[in-house]
């Protein structure tokens, strides 16, 4: 366990009959971290969300949260609040009513409780909503309701399960923004689990990629997106190019990579200080290749294409550009900084360069 | 409308055929309410008049009472009872996936099909063996194992509309088992085990075949009516009296159901 980790996950297996959800997963989480869990459905997310809530017990393995081992202790007694999927907004209370839910064990005056609520409902900006009944909120609010009534309850760390998933993108953005602003202000942990590889990039302090029961990555969003070390955590974190290579020659802490279409490149060795003659396999992002029509000046990387199609995307366009000894298209996304959308029946030859330092160099895996 | 396909426009026929159905299955019962107004003490067409008197005679008698305070006895004994196993009954089958759960459900459901006169023959070679005296109790034993289903049938599309994030969001903010029963599961399931309630309580009271089986000295209210119908003059007051239990009854159960009836609109869940 590192010293500053509030909530320890150690070695934690968790099965279903034969069925292995969690497979050794260890992370630590800091302190008033915003921390997501991101994947597929079915990656094992929301299955370690509830093993963090106590709705679900490790089969093996342990979880800390503040120094405290979590496996005897029930959902009710644990220093957690979740915010569900569906919300589970109690249907048979009113707004006021669903947020003082977890006060009753706190012995407070009528008065008390009431102005922690009115308190609640204006962190959430509904103020005067307290007297709506359950059926009467909107799904943005039923949220909000999530929120404050596990909020009131000043939990160490907050749990949320795809809080956002059934709201429509305009307000799950604003809800986003609002999300993260609530965070810093109340800074307590949160453990938040999405499907949606942006939501998690935009949100988090630092992002778990989950698939099938382990953790493929866990970095800061730029970490996974501009140094994944998969090519699976790669592919699902935005759009990537991928092209075979092959370790040419290593010198120091640099080494030459011939790459299928690139050609020759001439890279640092990286952490995984690749060897000569490994099969390797070279990837870039497609913001990060830029194309022009004439040759470019220097003698920079670069390779020359035929433009195959493109697709106007508003603030960007989308090229496709078939290179010699490449089986798929590269994609190139670059901003439209002029009026004039791309013609994409214009087929013509072009030129693709890019700097060396945005090249990632990944395992034959 | 004239473009609307051959599934949504109205059929003639079937309408037709609904209602002769609906008038076939109550034709018959409602030959008891009209004659019980009649002002003749043979049951026979035409009548001759109008006259209340039948309900008249029914409220002086003394034991016409005692068997209505009878069956309503047995009958809140048996709704509660029957209601309270049906909720522990329905919550284990919806929220948990027992093996053998199919045959559990037949089980309990079994006492639709079989035949009253075998459970109540079976339940009075079991009193009288276990030398227990017959009464109101036993009655009510009964009335519980006939009740089941009902109460069960009832309750379950009502748990299975319980969204079980609710009660796990009341663990997650503080709460024990039993006060998320009583804060979230009870409330959230009442309409479901009122209708129950008032079903179970509606065939406890029209319940004859157990009944006439475990009756010790105090009949029920259907008791009373078959006792009643060996005497000629007491006819028309047996069809006023029938009459009112059917009234009452169509009441309870249609009340039970318009509580119940939002049962299959469950709360969002994935």
């Amino acid at each position: 366990m590192s010293k500053d980790a509030f909530i320890s996950i150690r070695n934690v297996d968790k099965y279903f009959g034969k069925f292995q959800a969690i497979d050794n997963v260890s992370m630590d989480i800091g302190h008033g971290e915003f921390f997501s869990l991101l994947g597929a459905s079915g990656c094992g997310k929301t299955t370690l969300l509830r093993m963090l809530a106590g709705f679900e017990n490790p089969s093996k393995g342990e979880i800390y949260i503040d120094g405290q081992p979590m496996s005897e202790v029930p959902p009710h007694h644990r220093p957690v609040n979740m915010v569900f999927q569906s919300y589970a907004i109690f249907p048979h209370l009113n707004a006021r009513d669903n947020i003082a839910y977890g006060l009753r064990r706190q012995k407070l005056t009528k008065q008390a409780r009431a102005d922690k609520v009115d308190e609640m409902l204006d962190l959430i900006a509904l103020p005067g909503y307290g007297d709506r009944a359950a059926n009467e909120l909107s799904g943005g609010q039923r949220q909000r309701i999530a929120l404050a009534r596990a909020l009131i309850l000043k939990p160490k760390v907050l749990l949320l399960d795809e809080p956002l998933g059934a709201l429509d993108k305009q307000l799950r953005e604003q809800m986003q923004l609002e999300l993260r602003a609530l965070q810093r202000q109340v800074g307590i942990t949160f453990v938040f689990v999405t499907h949606d590889q942006e939501e998690a990039l935009t949100l988090s302090d630092r992002v778990a990629v989950m698939s099938a029961g382990t953790v493929l990555q866990m970095d800061t969003p730029s970490g996974l997106y501009e140094a994944p070390k998969t090519r699976q955590v790669a592919s699902f974190i935005g759009t990537m190019n991928f092209f075979e290579a092959q370790v040419k020659s290593t010198n120091g802490a640099m080494m030459n990579i011939e790459a299928q279409g690139l050609g020759n490149l001439q890279l640092p060795r990286g952490e995984r200080h690749f060897n000569e003659g490994e099969a390797v396999q070279v990837a870039i992002r497609p913001e990060k290749l830029r194309l022009t029509d004439d040759k470019p000046e220097g003698d920079g990387q670069m390779v020359q294409g035929q433009l195959r199609n493109s697709s106007y995307l508003g603030e960007r366009s989308h090229f496709y550009v078939a290179i010699d000894g490449v089986d798929r298209p590269v994609a190139v996304s670059a901003q439209n900084r002029t009026r004039f959308a791309p013609d994409p029946t214009d087929e013509r030859p072009v030129w693709l360069n890019w700097s060396d330092d945005a090249i990632v160099v990944l395992g034959k895996d | 409308m004239s473009t609307e396909s051959y599934i949504r426009r109205p059929n003639r026929p079937l309408q037709v055929y609904a209602i002769i159905f609906l008038i076939a299955l109550y034709i018959p019962i409602l030959f008891l309410p009209l004659f019980s107004f009649n002002d003749s003490i043979y049951v026979s067409f035409p009548l001759t008049g109008f006259t209340l008197q039948w309900y008249e005679e029914l409220f002086q008698r003394e034991p016409v009472w005692a068997a209505l305070m009878n069956s309503v006895k047995v009958g809140a004994a048996t709704a509660v009872l029957a209601t309270t196993l049906g909720i522990f009954a329905a919550k284990a089958i919806t929220k948990y996936r027992l093996p053998g759960q199919n045959a559990i459900v037949a089980f309990i459901m079994l006492p639709l099909v079989v035949p009253g006169i075998i459970f109540g023959v079976a339940l009075l070679v079991l009193m009288s063996s276990l030398g227990v005296t017959l009464s109101l109790y036993t009655v009510a034993v009964g009335h519980v194992i006939i009740c089941l289903p009902f109460a069960i049938a009832t309750l379950i599309p009502r748990f299975e509309g319980l969204d079980p994030s609710l009660e796990e969001a009341s663990a997650d903010l503080g709460e024990n088992a039993w006060h998320t029963f009583w804060r979230v599961t009870l409330p959230v399931v009442w309409p479901g085990i009122l209708a129950s309630l008032l079903l179970t309580f509606t065939v406890s009271f029209d319940e004859f075949i157990m009944a006439f089986f475990l009756t010790g000295t105090e009949p029920t209210l259907p008791m009373y009516i078959w006792g009643q119908l060996r005497f000629p003059q007491q006819f028309p007051s047996v069809l006023a009296l029938s009459s009112m239990i059917i009234a009452v009854s169509f009441v309870i159960v249609f009340l039970g159901q318009w509580i119940n009836r939002d049962a299959h609109i469950s709360t969002v869940r994935k």
